[in-house]
């Protein structure tokens, strides 16, 4: 059965003060692979959000095979053919794969019954007719990444899915897995279902779609046929200039070592190991960029690192100074500065002030003996408001109320403004995706702000999952894959394409014998 | 004998603890907290005596009970569900609420601020001769203990078995995920927690019932120990009669030992100990509904 | 457009409670109507006893004065995020400690009576401290552990009564008079021989003492960044544990303080359930009052005047109308307060 064809017409929806999507139109036509690129907070997801049902557009139409719809929710959706893989899986880890696939559709015996044979048989046959190997009576929790995806497929395709939208499907996988992903998509194109593929990594564009849509800024700024497009020329579309050469770096010699792991092993919730015997030092003076596709151990790493998660072994060492690794005040003590990866989550406290959150990490430097706060307070945070440019400097607005790229620059602020005397000072950075979802501005700035620091002769070890970020801003670059350090280099001697063949774990050709 | 009746006495006291636990097993399955047991129970147990009095019916007093505990439950579902508010200040308001209304009504109604008049109890039923078995007899001659026995495969085949049962537990461990499928993660909310009123409310009507009258504050902690329960069943309606008859059989020994030289008083603490026991993992690990206590918000997917 | 309906927002964040307590007793209302009573008359009468006359006044500062305590405790708690819902029994055995001390313990003048008040507010500390622990150590859910020790506390102390009680009593021995604490009449002759003593000047110094610690040190700093956001606390040096033991302690010893005003200010010997809901009602009073030490200020003015002003009315309209509105107003609060942040959300 042939999908239908989907048109999105003028589709505008904003999200809080921002405009996810500006008047975007797109079409889907039956049988194809249509990629929808852009940057992160480009819109891609909220457009998708709003073709599912999830969202409502503000204004626009929705057209299937001629016809207007509305979509008042994802069921609405689903009876119309689409079917939606979740960047971040909808599934229920307690239940089974049957259970999952059939929820809401489920056969019964009877009034109310499950019939929870039939479903595992079904379950068993389409998993079967589309070669996408799973066990349909595994608990989800006991499933791997990929197979958790081949659920999700399953649940869309039960629901008899001929337009399937994957957003970010290949960003928690291993290379076999994309491998066996894009497989199984060329089938069901074969088989005359449409595919939506939101990403942005060109290589899968070049590799798997026909069609190609690039969104930046919440606005359609150019498509066509990819096999019409170069990958540098969709590149540019999505970037919206050709990057800005940073201020050259300054030739340095880096100094001591300010930040060191030392065979260090962390495990990650489930208590698996995620960092596998991790040992580098970043010196004085050095940027070091440490790439890697998300969940091969970043995340663990940063939070040892940081303080906040116990590692199983091995050592750490910041400014000399060994440490826990379990009390972040003992490693903010030693002269370490922290900007998380996520930052309403570990790096503000949304309700309280702006010169509450620049206080919050240096309270021994803020307090006199036990007393903390009053006007003060705010006089102190009018100087780092101004100096990082952070909007409205008001030292009383809540942190809830900035937008995403100043919360980053209050961040920095804290982070990486001036300490008062005889407070520690920062010897050693962590930058966890620094500018990710804030404004250009905002990144050249934060950038800036980054490479200063170098020049103090501070260690910076930045994490990004944008390449562009890492080669521009780094001394050395160290790829992180399955929680191990598989290769070390510098900016001037790879490029983009070389480190994501190590990302993935494909090493580089072997040139001559080792 | 002896033992027989002993027996008789712990199960004539986990009844009422069973039916609140399993009623609450229904309700956190699908992520609402039920700390609100002991004012449905209350409210229950109120209305079963004004219904039994006004009419001279016991059916019609359990009726009026499942009735009130069906409203009190609604109330709480509007709070949580409809409002997302806290759920355990919400348990907590329903609670107060119900100990005033309960009293209010009594004072208004029956002229007393402790007791009401006497009132009819549900008849004994003799289904298969039970009711005239040696000890148990006339416990298995009550239409509420038949009822009990016959809720807790039925309750557990409810959560487990049927299509109800599976979506309202994707709901409790995962509602963004259940939305995403087109479930109205409201509404099943909604009827879990109504489901609750109406186990729960059961209990109230089965203590009053018993003691033939109404008297302020007559549950005395009862829904809290029922909660208790269900945690120690680990949220499995099967799990929280066991933890259940534990915990009548405690009581039992408890109302045994009075007035004896063994500090009985703690072996009343027994059940609330075990409790903070399981959940500090030294008996089992207890693993609540993955979003139990959280308000669905659609708007933030 | 948009920033007159955030403003609306927040005004009607401000505004919740406010809003609950009006719903309440329009509620209330239809309660007192429903019985062919006047509902205006009746909430004027209680109000005239509860704020019109000395004595009345003098009865509605004692019912406040355990209400204030336990809405601070509450409160403190809360600003960690921490639910303590076992307020009642720490101020249960804080009574009890303060009366065995001032009884037993053999201390010249005030000493005795510093000596009581340590013990009511190491008692509660103690009392509230194991569910602090059982927290940080094994992140058991302190709502389920508050519940059951407000239980278990009760058994404890009817098994200690039963070697500790005047025969055939449910009371302790008198505490020695140099452990009581005075009443404000002596100094206020306005207020005729209303028990509110000097257990309500201890609650206005422990109301200020909560806002100093809040608001301006290092402990309050850490203590609220923790309750906004756990991992931002953890990640800024907090230790997540120390200060959530320290926070219930803390609740714990302001609850345990709360029972002197009966067994020191009032009667002078602990009696079986002198308590009688006042920690429940803390957490009416700490919601309603935002957890700001002010609101919940005003807040247990609000209800002690409520239920002083009730026995008035009873020969009308049962008191325990009282109780149901303590009832409505928690529901209405929580469900204003959970209406406008969702409708600031939207409106942001």
């Amino acid at each position: 059965m042939l999908a239908p064809t989907v048109s999105l017409r003028d589709i505008t929806r904003t999200c809080g003060t921002v405009i996810a999507n500006d008047r975007v139109s797109l079409e889907l036509a039956p049988g194809q692979v249509h990629a929808i690129v852009g940057e992160n907070g480009a819109g891609k997801t909220t457009l998708m959000k709003v073709l599912f049902g999830l969202f409502q557009p503000d204004s626009g139409d929705i057209v299937v095979d001629g016809r207007a719809v509305r979509l008042p929710g994802p069921g609405a959706a689903m009876r119309l053919g689409l079917g939606m893989v979740h960047q971040h899986f909808m599934l229920v880890d307690t239940l089974t794969v049957t259970e999952n696939v059939v929820l809401g559709r489920e056969p019964m015996r009877g009034l109310g019954v499950f019939d929870r044979a039939r479903a595992e048989h079904e379950v068993a046959a389409l998993a079967e007719r589309y070669r996408l190997p799973v066990d349909p009576r595994a608990r989800i929790a006991q499933l791997s990444v990929g197979a958790q995806q081949r659920v999700e497929i399953l649940k869309a395709l039960y629901r008899g899915a001929r337009v399937l939208i994957l957003d970010e499907p290949t960003a928690v996988l291993t290379p076999q897995e994309v491998d066996e992903l894009f497989g199984v998509l060329r089938a069901l194109q074969q088989d005359g279902a449409s595919i939506v593929l939101i990403t942005h990594k060109l290589a899968e564009v070049k590799a798997l779609a026909d069609q190609v849509t690039v969104l930046r800024a919440g606005r359609v700024v150019g498509g066509g046929r990819v096999a019409q497009m170069t990958t540098e020329a969709i590149a540019e579309l999505m970037v919206g200039r050709v990057l800005a050469p940073l201020k050259p770096r300054s030739a340095r010699s880096p100094g001591a070592p300010q930040l060191e792991a030392h065979a260090l092993e962390v495990a990650d919730d489930r208590g698996l190991p995620a960092v596998r015997g991790v040992s580098f030092q970043v010196r004085g003076g050095e940027v070091v960029g440490l790439a890697g596709v998300d969940g091969n151990g970043q995340h663990e790493l940063l939070e040892a690192l940081a303080g906040v998660r116990r590692p199983s072994a091995g050592r750490i060492v910041v400014g000399g100074r060994a440490v826990s690794g379990r009390d972040a005040r003992e490693h903010r003590r030693a002269g370490l500065a922290n900007i998380p990866s996520d930052r309403l989550k570990r790096g503000l406290v949304a309700d309280m002030t702006l010169a509450e959150n620049l206080v919050l990490g240096r309270q021994d430097e803020a307090s006199h003996g036990p007393w903390l706060g009053g006007p003060a307070l705010n006089e102190r945070a009018r100087g780092p408001l101004a100096e990082f440019d952070v909007r409205p400097p008001e030292p009383t607005a809540r942190a809830a109320q900035l937008s995403g790229g100043n919360q980053q620059k209050l961040i920095a602020a804290r982070e990486l403004g001036a300490r008062s005397r005889g407070a520690e000072q920062v010897c050693a950075i962590l930058a966890a995706h620094p500018t990710r979802g804030v404004d250009l501005g905002a990144i050249e700035f934060l950038h800036g702000q980054l490479l200063a620091a170098r020049e103090a002769g501070r260690a910076v070890l930045l994490v990004s999952s944008e390449l562009s970020e890492i080669l521009a801003l780094s001394d050395r670059i160290l790829v992180l894959f399955e929680g191990r350090i598989v290769h070390e280099t510098t900016p001037g001697a790879t490029d983009e394409r070389t480190l994501g063949q190590f990302m993935t774990g494909r090493s580089a050709p072997q040139v001559g014998p080792a | 004998m002896e033992i027989l009746l002993f027996l008789a006495a712990a199960l004539r006291i986990s009844v009422p603890y069973a039916l609140a636990a399993m009623g609450a097993a229904v309700s956190e399955r699908g992520g609402v907290i039920c700390i609100a047991l002991e004012g449905i129970m209350l409210n229950g147990a109120l209305a079963y005596v004004l219904g039994a009095h006004w009419s001279g019916n016991p059916w019609l007093g359990l009726g009026s009970a499942v009735l009130a505990g069906l409203l009190t439950a609604w109330l709480h579902a509007e709070v949580t569900v409809r409002f997302r508010a806290d759920q355990i200040t919400s348990g907590l308001g329903i609670n107060l609420l119900a100990a005033g209304l309960t009293r209010f009504v009594l004072v208004r109604v029956f002229q007393s601020s402790s007791n009401s008049p006497r009132v009819v109890g549900l008849p004994e039923w003799n289904l298969f001769g039970l009711a005239k078995l040696p000890g148990l007899g006339p416990l298995l001659g009550s239409p509420l203990v038949l009822l009990t026995l016959f809720l807790v495969p039925l309750v557990w085949w409810l959560l487990f078995r049927s299509v109800f049962g599976l979506r309202l537990r994707s709901i409790g461990e995962n509602p963004q995920a259940a939305a995403s499928l087109g479930l109205h993660v409201a509404r099943y909310r909604s009827q879990g927690v109504l489901t609750c009123g109406v186990l729960a409310s059961l209990g109230g009507a089965w203590l009053a019932s018993e003691q033939h009258s109404f008297s302020d504050g007559m549950t005395g902690g009862r829904g809290y120990i029922a909660l208790a329960a269900m945690i120690v069943g680990k949220w499995n309606p099967v799990g929280a009669v066991a933890a259940c008859l534990l915990f009548g059989t405690a009581d039992a020994l408890q109302i045994r030992l009075q007035g004896s030289a063994f500090p009985s008083e703690l072996l009343q603490a027994l059940p609330y100990l075990v409790t903070m026991l399981v959940l500090a993992g030294f008996i089992g690990r207890a693993v609540a509904p993955r979003a139990v206590g959280v308000p669905y918000d659609p708007d933030q997917p | 457009m948009k920033l007159p309906r955030a403003r609306m927002a927040s005004a009607l964040n401000l505004a919740a409670p406010l809003v609950a307590v009006l719903a309440a007793l329009a509620v209330g209302a239809v309660f007192i109507a429903s019985i062919g009573e006047a509902p205006l008359e009746i909430y004027a009468l209680m109000f005239h006893e509860a704020f019109g006359t000395g004595y009345g006044l003098g009865q509605t500062l004692f019912k406040t004065t355990p209400l204030l305590f336990t809405g601070l405790a509450v409160s403190l708690a809360f600003r960690a995020g921490l639910f303590n819902i076992g307020v009642e029994s720490q101020m249960y055995l804080g009574g009890l400690a303060a009366a065995l001390v001032g009884s037993y313990v053999a201390l010249p003048g005030v000493l005795l009576l510093a000596a009581s008040l340590l013990a009511a507010a190491l008692a509660g500390s103690a009392w509230a401290a194991i569910p602090g622990a059982l927290k940080a150590r094994f992140g058991s859910h302190e709502v389920i552990n508050t519940i059951m020790l407000n239980f278990i506390a009760l058994s404890l102390v009817a098994w200690v009564g039963r070697g500790l009680f005047e025969a055939a009593t449910v009371r302790t021995l008198e505490v020695a008079p140099a452990a009581w604490l005075p009443r404000l009449d002596g100094v206020l002759p306005a207020l005729h021989g209303a028990p509110a003593n000097v257990s309500l000047l201890l609650g206005l110094l422990l109301a200020l003492g909560v806002g100093v610690l809040l608001f301006r040190t290092r402990l309050g700093f850490d203590l609220r960044a923790l309750g906004l956001n756990a991992p931002a606390a953890q990640a800024a040096g907090v230790a997540i544990g120390r200060t959530q033991i320290l926070a219930m302690g803390l609740s714990g010893a302001i609850a345990g303080l709360g029972g002197v005003n009966f067994v020191l200010g009032y009667k002078h010997y602990f009696e079986l359930e002198f308590t009688g809901g006042a920690g429940f009602i803390g957490i009416a009073v700490a919601l309603l009052g935002r957890n700001h030490p002010l609101g919940v200020l005003l807040a247990a003015l609000f209800f002690g005047g409520l239920s002083h002003g009730a026995l008035v009315i009873n020969q009308r309209v049962p008191r325990e109308l009282v109780n149901v509105l303590q009832g409505l107003v928690i529901l209405f609060a929580i469900s204003a307060q959970a209406l406008a942040a969702r409708l600031g959300r939207r409106w942001a």
